[in-house]
C-alpha cells in the first residue's frame, strides 16, 4: 500500500521534473530539474527493493554526470532563451490525446502477444537486486561483455584527450 | 538488528542535535586552538573561558538583515544552503556509534556516504553561480573542478577497504576490525595507504584547508558565500563544521575501528557479562566520540599549520599523484585479500 502511494507519487514528481527540464528556459534551471528527475528515479527503484541501483543512479548521474553539466553550463555563460510568446494549447492537446492514443495501443498490442515480463515479488527483487548477486552475474555470466564495455569506455576517454590535447605550432 | 520506529526517531532525534551541537563547540575549538597556536587567547569573554562565544556568534547571525543581490536567482540563491545543511547532516544518518545505534543500516551504506559526499558539491556550485557575482561564480567553480577530481582517489581508498572487509555495509566493516590482535586488526594498519588518502581526499571534500580554494579571502573575497548574510551564511558556516566533524566519524569509522574499544575482545573475553549491555554502549559511544574528537582536533590543527595550495598544486596532487597511488594501492590490496584469505 505504502509502495503503491509512493509510486504514485514519485511518479508525479518524475514527470513534472521532466516537463520542467524541457520547458524551462534558463540551462541551469534545466539541468536542476533533470537533477530533481533523477533523485525520483533514483526513489522509484526504492521502492522496487533495488537499493544498489538507486544509489548508483545518485552517484553516477546526479553526483558525477550532472554536476559536470552544471560546470560547463556555468563555465560557458548561456543566455536564456526567450520567453515564448504564445502557448499553441490545440498543438498540446493534440500532442498528449496522441500520446495517451499510442500508450494504450501499445499496452494491448504487447498483451497480447504476451511479451511483458511477469513482476517479481519484492522479496525475490531485493535477494537478486542486492551488490553481491549482481555482482555475481556481471563478473562471471557477462565478464566477457563487461570487459568489452570496459575497452570501449577507456578508447573514448583516450580520443577526448587526444582531441583536448594541444596542438603542437 | 531492527528497532521499532520510534527508536529510530529518538536516535536521529539526538544524533542531529548532537551534530548542531557539537558543530558549534568546535567553532570554539577552532578558534582557541588558533588562539594558542598563535600565541594569544583566543575568546575569553564571553561566559567561562569564553565557552559562550559561539552562542553569542549565532544570535548575532540570527538578527542579521538577510540580503539578496537584486541580480541574484532569488530562489536558488536559498535553496543553496540549505542543500549544504540538509546534505551535511544526512550523512550522520549512516555512521553507527555503537553497536546498534545506527539510524540507516542499509546493505550498501558505503555507496550511500560517497553519494552524498559527491551531491554536497551541489550547495557550494549553486551558491556561486546563484549569487551573480565573478567571486562566487569563480568559487563555486573551483569547488566543484575540486570535488570532481578528489572524488576517484576517494572512491578507490573506500573501495580498498571495502575489499577488505567484503562488505558494502558500514556496520559489518567495524565489526570486521574488531579481530584477535587487538588494536592491529584496525583498517589502518592493514591498509596504511588507503588511510592516507582517504584522509587527504576527506580534506579535499570537505573544503578544508589546506584545499579551501573555494573560499580563498586573499584572491576571491569570501568564495561562494561573499554574497550571503545573516543566517544564510551562517548555514554555510554550520554546514561547514558539521561537514569536517562528519568527516572525522567516517575516518574513525572507516579506518580506526569505529565504536569498537581498543582491545574489546580481551575485554568482553574477561568480563563476560558486559555483552549487550547498556555500559558497553555507552563505553562504545564514548570511543568513537573521542576518536573522532581527535581527527577534528587534527583537521583544526592543519588548518592553522599548513599554507593553502595554488589551484595547478592541487590539481596537479589529485591526478598526477593521488589517483595513481590509489588505483595501485586498489589492486595491491585486492591482491592481498586473494593472498591472505
Amino acid at each position: 500500500m505504502t509502495v503503491s502511494i509512493l509510486f504514485f507519487v514519485l511518479a508525479a514528481a518524475a514527470l513534472t521534473a521532466a516537463l520542467g527540464m524541457l520547458l524551462s528556459r534558463n540551462p541551469v534551471t534545466s539541468a536542476l530539474w533533470l537533477i530533481l528527475n533523477l533523485f525520483c528515479v533514483a526513489g522509484l527503484y526504492l521502492t522496487l527493493n533495488a537499493e544498489f541501483i538507486a544509489v548508483i543512479q545518485v552517484l553516477v548521474y546526479a553526483g558525477a554526470i550532472m554536476v559536470l553539466f552544471l560546470f560547463v553550463i556555468m563555465l560557458l555563460n548561456l543566455a536564456s532563451l526567450p520567453d515564448l510568446k504564445r502557448i499553441e494549447w490545440k498543438r498540446i492537446i493534440s500532442f498528449m490525446l496522441g500520446m495517451g492514443l499510442l500508450a494504450m495501443l501499445t499496452f494491448i498490442i504487447a498483451h497480447a502477444l504476451d511479451v511483458m515480463p511477469d513482476p517479481l515479488s519484492l522479496d525475490l527483487a531485493a535477494e537478486t537486486g542486492s551488490a553481491s548477486s549482481l555482482a555475481k552475474v556481471l563478473f562471471t555470466q557477462y565478464a566477457m561483455i563487461f570487459e568489452v564495455i570496459g575497452i570501449l569506455l577507456l578508447a573514448a576517454t583516450i580520443g577526448a584527450v587526444v582531441i583536448a590535447k594541444r596542438k603542437p605550432v | 538488528m531492527n528497532l521499532a520506529w520510534y527508536w529510530t526517531a529518538l536516535i536521529a532525534f539526538g544524533i542531529v542535535n548532537f551534530l548542531l551541537i557539537s558543530a558549534s563547540v568546535l567553532v570554539y575549538a577552532e578558534r582557541k586552538v588558533s588562539g594558542y597556536m598563535q600565541n594569544r587567547p583566543g575568546p575569553n569573554r564571553v561566559g567561562p573561558f569564553g565557552f559562550l562565544q559561539p552562542f553569542a556568534d549565532v544570535l548575532k547571525l540570527v538578527f542579521k538583515e538577510n540580503i539578496v543581490p537584486t541580480a541574484a536567482n532569488s530562489f536558488v540563491h536559498s535553496l543553496a544552503p540549505m542543500l549544504m545543511v540538509v546534505i551535511a547532516m544526512a550523512s550522520g544518518a549512516l555512521i553507527p556509534f555503537a553497536r546498534g545505534v545506527v539510524i540507516a543500516d542499509m546493505a550498501v551504506s558505503v555507496l550511500v556516504l560517497l553519494a552524498l559526499t559527491s551531491i554536497s558539491v551541489y550547495g557550494v556550485t549553486l551558491a556561486g553561480w546563484s549569487s551573480n557575482n565573478k567571486y562566487s561564480l569563480l568559487g563555486g567553480l573551483r569547488s566543484s573542478a575540486q570535488m570532481i577530481s578528489y572524488e576517484l582517489s576517494m572512491g578507490l581508498a573506500v573501495l580498498s577497504v571495502v575489499l577488505i572487509s567484503s562488505s558494502l555495509n558500514m556496520v559489518t566493516i567495524v565489526e570486521d576490525q574488531g579481530g584477535g590482535y587487538g588494536i592491529f586488526a584496525w583498517n589502518v594498519f592493514r591498509n596504511p595507504i588507503g588511510c592516507i588518502l582517504f584522509i587527504v581526499t576527506a580534506f579535499a571534500e570537505t573544503n578544508r584547508a589546506p584545499f579551501d580554494l573555494p573560499e580563498a579571502e586573499q584572491e576571491l573575497v569570501g568564495g561562494y558565500h561573499t554574497e550571503y548574510s545573516g543566517m544564510k551564511f551562517g548555514m554555510f558556516f554550520l554546514a561547514e563544521y558539521v561537514n569536517f566533524f562528519i568527516a572525522s566519524f567516517v575516518i574513525v569509522t572507516l579506518f580506526f575501528g569505529g565504536y569498537l574499544l581498543p582491545f574489546e575482545s580481551v575485554l568482553l573475553a574477561q568480563f563476560p557479562g558486559l555483552e549487550d549491555s547498556i555500559l558497553l554502549m555507552i563505553m562504545q559511544i564514548g570511543t568513537v566520540v573521542l576518536k573522532a574528537s581527535f581527527f577534528a582536533y587534527l583537521f583544526i590543527w592543519v588548518r592553522w599549520t599548513l599554507p593553502r595550495f595554488k589551484y595547478q598544486q592541487l590539481m596537479t596532487l589529485g591526478w598526477k599523484y593521488l589517483l595513481p597511488i590509489s588505483l595501485v594501492n586498489a589492486l595491491l590490496v585486492a591482491i592481498g585479500v586473494i593472498i591472505f584469505s
